[in-house]
């Protein structure tokens, strides 16, 4: 059913759709669209039996989806940026439990700086929480993926976790396919926990482990993760199956078809990519791109397989460990490690910093020329980096006997792309 | 269900853990001697029976009663209960009323008829039992129960010795008395009345008895000099009782004066106001905090009108006229005269100044060991003649039907053993039951119920019995008064209180049973018993 | 003579039970087919009274609704005592996830019976002083102001035990913990405001809040029976003596208890929608010392001489308690335990 509707109004209907019995959240920019609609949906009685929780924090919305699923309940639950933060050793514990619970990231950016625009800072926080982590490249896939992860949610008894690009997606008007009911009840079958809390059959859940199991216990969720990537696949086929269209999957490739030089990201921002490489392959560079769709579990085989053909690839990515470098680089590093194709990482988009077409051709460009960094950053402004640092470096502080010192020199800022250099 | 790996476990796993091991100290559940049954002079278990009274088993009551007391509607009267006196609850708000419950259970066995515990297979020994006061029937009764045969002598008309002819009838009624004893008699005592043993030595071998009890206690008033009139009336305390038990009263006249500060005394006063004595005033040398009568009869006697000169004696005796001399207390305690003499009128005196025994039945030649006028015993209550027993008043002892009963039964034991040619070592009591074991916080608050009493005016000119009886109610609610001192009574605390869950509880009436596999010796059942009845003991380690 | 009914069974009005009562008047935990829903291996300390309080309330409200019961668990000394792998020792369905999230686990739990109509079944969350006043604080005022279907029970043992005795919110004043070592002027935790929690959950005007100890038992009873026959959200405050972080006996755990309800340091009470409705009175009253001085927590007092200005102190609390409450005399309010 094709409609012109807001990216999150979109994914609240799909989530309607999937039936959830308890959805618990609390409000944090751009996820509130989000969970406002699906409020309504259960007002109205459109989604029911459903319990709607307004809660006094994140910490608490995934603890009563914690608490709803270890129940028997199927539950759903939504956020972004801080807020992830704040519900972080929920959200481990839900994973750790194994409970299949759904939650929509509308992806922004970590303060301090506060600030509540998009980049994947908040999904590469929680990359090791041992969620599922599933990234939309449209709204379509949005919809697509979030009736996806509950069945994949509840077939291996993990999270997942669909990203969204906030306010790019989650705010974005365009066509979607919502979902029919009908089809997705006949993808979706009801919830079936491989364990709850019965008085009919008591157990306790949530014991405490030691040295003697612990390894034991987060291997077998790794096991359980991996088989993700083969259930991945199956599921989407089978979507296309019900749904008459393609889900997205594992990875994505867009005429990576010789292509020697091929830029790998995540979400909306492929789009913008998929234009620049449209355009450098007009003027005959041979580019691709990879979109990795599930990055938790990491499908290491088949980005290797993606990239196999090409010389360099460029990671474009929205999120960078300070101190250290890029967060999918490192993955996609890993996949390719035993041949010589190089990688580099370009931050870029950083607290929703516009990435356009042009800035991903120049960035092309500069691979195309071989001058690449391994760490760069799209569209920075050095002129301000280079006053800030000159002033921090003439800045003196009073020593120990009251004469200013110069403590140290800082290093070298890495070669920004995006302009001439 | 499917249980994920380690993170969700199963109910009862947590049984695999031992946690015994950790102790260091394990409860055990004892029986400590709770203060009421040490103080009983009879032996009596009274935690026993007033366990199964609270619950409403009378007659089970009773028969744990009369295992060692076979007079309990008696001494539910006379009896001058240490046990209350000892009672832990008095430390908590009152004593509970052991005789009240006693004498309900005697008086309804009355009613119902209950029969004693018969008599075992005979033994083939015959024991000669001299006096049916307290002490030879106690013996009675225990030997018969023993299975041997008994003969009973009695010198007077009518058998109870003291309970008959000592304590007046508005005490003890005698129907009651009368009944008590019948039931002993009809266990297969052969009673004998009216005839006096002379010569016990004699006697023994010319009936072939293979023991014989001397109860014969202590019947000799004690006299002393007062300067009286011919024409005075000066009769001792028990020829009074006496005369009135046989329905004879001495005449006393209008002013009756009561020289002496025991029991007998105050009995003296009131039967003289019964009598019809309008003034009865009991002369005692010391003061009232030393007088030796128990306060309860003291305090009815007062109630009755009874009056009291404390720190007196009587100097001489006029016939009409008493010359009293006033007494002061020295530095040691001891009264002493002050030479000041005042005059009051008086129709008769009548002395209460102690009895002796007659110990002239022994007969010549006798080799019983005389110590202070009385007889000199073996623990198991033997005289210095072999198979010579004795016990009650002739013997070194509190002069009570209490006392006089418990050596009964403690003779019987003696002789039995005698008999049977074996030691006889009396069982080592448990240790005691003492107030700071209990944890009293458990018990409600619950004062004592009183026994009605007979309307002052009645009581004072009949023989009626002063005292009446518990109510049903009343004596249950009596008896659950009791602490049940170092004895378990199923209140299930150490059940409840267990954090391990180590106390196992084994029927619904309260059997329980340590479960050592988790029992951490905490010690909280210890702590938490609010009768005493656990003992932490150290573990070997 | 007139007489009245016996009612008085010897300790029948205040030990566990009494073979003479009827089982109706027996408590919960009398029973031999009690649900010991914590049960036997369980590693807690010796004489551990917060074992002892989470099987008194648990059987108590297993009782309540018919075995129908679903218990969350903050993390603490209850969970990890419990439930070490590969033994639980709970025999009820039990969920553990995280310190500071009891309370919304359960509004989950609950919501999820309701939507799937299974409102037979009752939840309990529960955790130690630190899970409630502490760390779990501003979920369990979402609970409360949300009203959710969960009866929330604290067991509060006055410190974070489980970590090694650290000072919690709810750690009286003067006394020792590793935190606040009984070193320097004024030894022991500083004399603060107090977190009152029961006082805070009566500001949500909740159906119902009641505070108890592990030594009336049938008052705690009660409490719980009481508490599961209303819908919404309800506290229940516990003290449970500890041992190890109070530096007692353990056989003196439900002694120290009595301690601390006698002489008005805990005050003992029941409330509804936000007021006070009937409080336990002090039966015999008890001056501070005579709790204070069976703790080592509280040895610095006792020195020669001793600290009389703290503990007049902490009398002073105590009475301003006693005041408060209304618990000695006659103004204080009749209780329904009492027989």
């Amino acid at each position: 059913m094709l409609q012109q509707i807001e990216g999150s109004q979109a994914v609240a209907r799909a989530v309607a759709c999937c039936r959830p019995e308890v959805v618990c959240a609390y409000p944090i920019s751009p996820q509130t669209h989000i969970i406002e609609a699906i409020g309504v949906l259960v007002r109205t009685g459109e989604l029911a039996p459903c319990e709607f929780i307004n809660v006094e924090s994140e910490f608490a919305a995934m603890s009563v989806s914690i608490g709803a699923s270890a129940t028997g309940a199927r539950a759903y639950t939504a956020t972004a940026s801080q807020g992830l933060l704040y519900m972080m050793e929920a959200v481990h514990n839900a994973s750790g439990l194994e409970l299949p619970i759904v939650m929509t990231l509308a992806n922004r950016a970590i303060g301090a700086p506060i600030n509540i625009w998009n980049d994947h800072s908040d999904a590469m926080a929680a990359s090791d929480a041992g969620w599922i982590q599933l990234f939309a490249e449209t709204n379509q896939e949005a919809v697509d993926l979030h009736v996806l992860a509950f069945r994949l949610a509840e077939e291996l008894s993990l999270p997942v976790m669909v990203c969204m690009d906030g306010f790019v997606l989650t705010h974005a008007v365009e066509q979607v396919d919502l979902p029919e009911q009908g089809r997705v009840d006949a993808f979706l079958p009801p919830y079936a926990p491989h364990q709850f809390l019965d008085p009919a059959d008591p157990v306790s859940i949530g014991a405490m482990v030691g040295p003697e199991a612990f390894e034991e216990v987060k291997v077998l969720a790794h096991l359980r993760q991996l088989d993700a990537l083969d259930r991945i696949p199956e599921l989407a086929a089978e979507f296309e199956e019900i749904f008459g269209r393609p889900s997205a999957g594992l990875v994505g490739t867009y005429r990576t078809e010789g292509a020697d030089t091929i830029v790998v990201a995540l979400g909306s921002v492929l789009g913008t990519i998929k234009d620049a490489v449209d355009e450098r392959r007009r003027a005959g560079q041979r580019v691709g791109v990879v979109g990795i769709t599930t990055f938790r579990p990491f499908p290491t085989s088949e980005v290797r397989s993606a990239l196999a053909g090409a010389r360099q690839v460029v990671v474009i990515e929205k999120a960078f460990r300070a101190g250290g470098g890029g967060v999918l680089s490192g993955d996609v590093t890993l996949a390719v490690q035993d041949s010589d194709v190089g990688v580099h990482t370009v931050v870029a988009g950083l607290g929703g910093r516009p990435i356009t077409r042009r800035g991903v051709e120049s960035v092309l460009g500069s691979a195309a020329r071989g001058e690449l960094e391994p760490l760069s950053f799209l569209d920075l402004d050095n002129a301000v980096i280079e006053h800030e640092r000159a002033r921090v470096l003439s800045a003196s502080s009073p020593g120990p006997d009251g004469t200013a010192t110069v403590r140290r020199r800082p290093p070298p800022v890495a070669s920004p792309v995006g302009e001439a250099p | 269900m499917e249980r994920p790996f380690a993170i969700t476990l199963d109910v009862g796993s947590s049984h695999a853990n031992r946690t015994g091991s950790w102790r260091v100290e394990r409860p055990v559940y004892v029986h400590r001697q709770p203060p009421c049954n040490g103080a009983c002079p009879a032996g009596e278990d009274i935690q026993g029976w007033l366990y199964h009274a609270e619950s409403g088993d009378y007659e089970a009551a009773w028969r744990l009663l009369v295992e060692t007391n076979p007079l309990p509607a008696v001494m539910g009267r006379i009896c001058f209960h240490p046990c209350e006196t000892s009672c832990n609850r008095a430390q908590l708000d009152e004593a509970v009323g052991i005789n009240g419950v006693e004498r309900f259970l005697g008086d309804l066995a009355l009613e119902h008829g209950w029969a004693l515990p018969g008599a075992a297979p005979s033994t083939g020994s015959r024991v000669l039992v001299v006096g049916s006061g307290p002490a030879g029937l106690g013996a009675a009764y225990h030997l018969r129960r023993l299975g041997h045969a008994v003969h009973l002598v009695e010198a007077a008309q009518q058998p109870g010795g003291m309970m008959h002819y000592g304590i007046p009838a508005y005490r003890l009624p005698r129907d009651v008395l009368a009944t008590e004893i019948q039931r002993i008699v009809d266990l297969g005592v052969e009673l004998e009345l009216g005839r006096t043993v002379t010569d016990v030595r004699r006697e023994r071998a010319a009936g072939s008895y293979d023991a014989v009890f001397l109860a014969v206690g202590a019947q000799l008033a004690r006299r002393i000099d007062i300067p009286a009139g011919d024409s005075s009336r000066v009769v001792d305390a028990l020829s009074l009782l006496h005369g009135v038990a046989d329905g004879d009263p001495p005449q006393l006249g209008r002013r009756v004066v009561v020289y002496g500060g025991g029991d007998t005394a105050v009995d003296a006063a009131r039967t003289a106001r019964r009598l019809g004595a309008t003034d009865a005033v009991i002369i005692y040398r010391r003061t009232r905090s030393r007088m030796p009568a128990h306060v309860e009869e003291l305090d009815a006697a007062l109630a009755e009108g009874v009056t009291v000169r404390w720190l007196s004696t009587v100097d001489s005796f006029s016939g009409t006229r008493m010359t009293v001399e006033r007494m002061e207390t020295g530095d040691d305690g001891a009264p002493r005269p002050t030479g000041e003499f005042e005059e009051l009128d008086a129709d008769s005196l009548v002395l209460a100044i102690g009895q002796d025994t007659d110990l002239s039945l022994l007969g010549q030649g006798t080799s019983l060991t005389v110590e202070d006028g009385v007889l000199a015993l073996t623990p198991t209550m033997m005289t210095s003649e072999p198979g010579v027993f004795a016990g009650g008043d002739a013997t070194p002892s509190t002069r009570t039907a209490t006392v006089a009963v418990g050596h009964g039964a403690r003779a019987a034991r003696g002789i039995d053993a005698f008999l049977a040619g074996r030691s006889n070592p009396e069982p080592t009591p448990a240790a005691p039951a003492t107030f700071d074991r209990l944890n009293t916080w458990y018990f409600a608050d619950a004062p004592r119920t009183r026994r009605a009493e007979l309307e002052q005016v009645r009581r004072q000119s009949t023989f009626d019995e002063v005292v009446v009886g518990l109510t049903e109610d009343n004596a249950v609610f009596e008896a659950r008064r009791c602490l049940s001192c170092g004895n378990c009574f199923g209140c299930d605390n150490c059940f409840a209180v267990c954090p391990d869950n180590a106390v196992l509880k084994l029927t619904s009436a309260g059997d329980y049973e340590f479960d050592y596999d988790y029992c951490k010796g905490c010690g909280i059942c210890a702590h938490e018993c609010p009768c005493g009845a656990i003992d932490m003991v150290p573990e070997e380690i | 003579m007139t007489t009245t009914p016996v009612h008085f069974y010897q300790v029948g009005s205040y030990a566990a039970g009494n073979r003479l009562v009827g089982e109706g008047d027996r408590t919960v935990q009398s029973g031999a087919g009690r649900t010991n829903a914590l049960d036997s291996g369980h590693r807690a300390c010796q004489g551990c009274g917060e074992a002892l309080g989470a099987r008194y309330v648990l059987d108590a409200a297993m009782r309540s609704c018919d075995g129908q019961l679903m218990a969350v668990n903050a993390t603490g000394c209850l969970e990890v005592f419990s439930t070490p792998f590969p033994e639980t020792s709970w025999r009820i369905p039990w969920l553990h996830s995280l310190f500071g999230n009891a309370p919304p686990v359960a509004t989950g739990v609950s919501a999820a019976l309701r939507v799937k109509g299974r409102t037979d079944v009752r939840v309990v969350a529960q955790a130690g002083d630190g899970g409630t006043v502490d760390i779990g604080l501003a979920c369990l005022s979402g609970l409360f102001e949300r009203d959710d279907d969960v009866l929330f029970v604290c067991y509060d043992n006055e410190a974070y035990m489980n970590t090694g005795v650290q000072r919690s919110g709810a750690t009286p004043p003067a006394a020792r913990t590793a935190t606040t070592e009984a070193v320097g002027d004024s030894p022991g935790n500083p004399f603060g405001q107090g977190k009152d929690l029961p006082r805070i959950a009566m500001a949500h005007d909740i159906p119902y809040v009641a505070t108890a100890t592990v030594a009336d038992l049938h008052d705690l009873e009660a409490k719980v029976e009481r508490a599961m026959e209303i819908r919404g959200a309800r506290y229940l405050h516990v003290l449970v003596p500890c041992p190890l972080g109070w530096g007692s006996a353990p056989s003196d755990t439900i002694e120290l208890a009595r301690l601390a309800q006698e002489t008005g340091i805990f005050p003992v009470f029941e409330a509804r929608d936000g007021s006070v409705t009937s409080v336990s009175p002090i039966r015999c009253r008890q001056p501070v010392e005579a709790y204070l001085s069976r703790q080592r927590r509280y040895a610095h007092l006792f020195t020669d001489p001793p600290r009389q200005d703290v503990i007049d102190h902490i009398q002073a609390i105590a009475d301003r308690n006693i005041a408060r409450y209304g618990l000695v005399g006659s103004d204080a309010p009749a209780t329904d335990g009492e027989h």
